[in-house]
């Protein structure tokens, strides 16, 4: 065997070396840093630091009430519409603080835009759902919306079992269909981020195996986050994984690490199913 | 990492079927060492009748592969296992394509137990190869041990007694060159005898695998094909 241990160096550092991804190589694209949160006297997240990187999927796993949608609703300012929540610390996008005085916030979430676990299309036709947006902002022209329509249905792989019927109401779409139909809409207005909380929670698996196809074919385009329950899609679909307990972060790393090499035993513990 | 870390899951039946592979991998293992030890003593006593034991006992090695191997795929297929789990069930399944290995090589050792003349075993170094069947029976059971007992420190310890099985090997096979030029006549026979120290240095090769896969297991490293001071660096600390 003496002569393999000839060549054995190279052959260790190379596979270190190429094996995966890298925060540090990455592109940021949303970073928080010391963010708390609290209920009123309740602290949900505390102290948070994390780079989302651009063009990825980053995933956040964790027991329920750990704060991993509490944490995925900072990054549009979802959390302003509870009364009770208030905020400390930072969260930059593309390096601007988003809780500055001076920013907009609907137009914040026209950049970061959000899909939910359970699909809530509006009481309209298919197509005026991924139309909204734009009308709101004031698109009149129908050449202009009906390229945005079919364009958004198409990267949200759902024209090709809708254009035959885009103007019967969105709730006759099955749930895997309701939920692309809402990605659809997010994306029509041409956001930067996605944020995903469970969006695959009330799919079927063939449905939902649909969904984290798109998710991959989106993140060319976005940077997509998701929080999951559902630790295999997580690791299916994701190339950065953060765990979350009891409101602090606990491990992140990219996907493949810490699925096989977790750092931390709370890591190990929550993802083979061990007590903790 | 200590024993008890696979009786922690909240599944109980996932428990029990980690324990349950690791417990078959280590009957496997039982059955490689006895086949190698009977080999080996077959091979220099001349021992027709434990040679032949040998030769026909190697099913049941292969049959405990196909078993072990299904079960790890019923494992995968219906845990989907991580981290430690995975590393396991990983760690398992390429144990046990050595260990058969191992025991294909024992077989090839235990035939020299028929076809090996007194003449031949009165003028090769048979000390040294039952040396070297000894160490190579030490590394198996060590592997093992440090496989069963999670012991990193020990997985090294032992993977570093291939160097000495790797010199005697180098010592036999000058011996038996020696007396294949003194007399040409005896090299289809010493050959035999060349093939089986080198597959009783296989062994211990293949003992050495078992040893990385420990160090993989459990420290999350993968410690192939590097040198044994790197396989000692990789292997100290704490994982958690």
């Amino acid at each position: 065997m003496s002569d393999s241990q000839t060549h054995s160096v190279n052959v260790a550092q190379n596979t270190q070396a190429h094996r995966g991804l890298s925060l540090d190589r990455e592109d940021i694209c949303l970073t928080a840093e010391g963010l708390k949160l609290f209920y009123g006297e309740d602290q949900a997240l505390k102290g948070l630091d994390i780079r989302i990187p651009k063009n990825r999927i980053t995933a956040f796993i964790g027991p329920s009430g750990c704060g991993k949608s509490t944490f995925l609703r900072c990054f549009n300012r979802m959390n302003d519409l509870i009364d009770a929540a208030r905020i400390e610390g930072t969260i930059r996008l593309d390096g601007d603080d988003i809780y500055e005085k001076a920013v907009d916030v609907p137009e914040l979430r026209r950049r970061v835009g959000m899909v939910f676990q359970k699909p809530n299309p509006f009481p309209k036709s298919i197509y005026e759902n991924v139309a909204y947006g734009l009308r709101l902002q004031g698109v009149k022209n129908r050449r202009r919306l009906d390229e945005v329509v079919e364009k958004s249905l198409k990267r949200a792989a759902l024209w090709d079992e809708v254009k035959d019927r885009l103007h019967e109401n969105a709730f006759g779409l099955s749930g895997g269909q309701q939920q692309r139909l809402v990605i659809a809409r997010a994306i029509a207005i041409d956001p930067e981020v996605l944020l995903l909380d469970e969006p695959c929670s009330a799919l079927d698996p063939l449905a939902t195996l649909k969904i984290e196809e798109l998710m991959i074919e989106l993140k060319k385009d976005y940077t997509l986050v998701i929080v999951t329950h559902n630790m295999q899609q997580a690791a299916r679909v994701s190339d950065y994984t953060a765990f979350m307990y009891m409101g602090e972060l606990i491990e992140y790393a990219d996907t493949d690490t810490l699925f096989t090499s977790p750092a931390k035993k709370q890591t190990e513990d929550y993802i083979t199913g061990r007590f903790g | 990492m200590d024993k008890t870390f696979f009786k922690q899951h909240i599944s109980q039946q996932f428990n029990a079927e980690l324990e349950d592979i690791i417990k078959q991998v280590m009957a496997m293992g039982g059955l490689v060492e006895q086949q190698l030890a009977d080999a080996v003593h077959a091979m220099v006593e001349g021992d027709v009748e434990l040679a032949e034991k040998v030769m026909t006992s190697d099913y049941q090695v292969n049959a405990k592969e196909v078993e072990i191997d299904e079960e790890c795929t019923h494992i995968l297929a219906r845990r989907q296992p991580t981290a430690s789990d995975l590393r396991l069930v990983i760690a398992v399944i390429k144990t046990i394509t050595d260990l058969e290995r191992m025991g294909d090589e024992a077989e090839r050792v235990g035939r020299m137990g028929l076809h090996l003349l007194d003449e031949d075993r009165n003028s090769a170094p048979m000390a040294d190869i039952a040396s070297m069947g000894e160490h190579a029976r030490e590394m198996t059971r060590g592997a093992l041990d440090a496989f069963a007992r999670m012991d990193v420190d020990q997985a090294v310890r032992v993977a570093q007694l291939d160097i000495q099985i790797d010199s005697l090997y180098e010592t036999i096979t000058q011996k038996l060159m020696k007396q294949m030029t003194a007399s040409p006549d005896s090299v289809p026979r010493l050959m035999d005898i060349i093939w089986a120290t080198r597959s009783l240095e296989r062994i211990g090769d293949r003992a050495r695998n078992i040893c990385e896969y420990v160090v993989y297991f459990v420290k999350g490293k993968d410690v192939r094909h590097t040198s044994y001071d790197q396989m000692a660096e990789q292997a100290t600390g704490d994982r958690h």
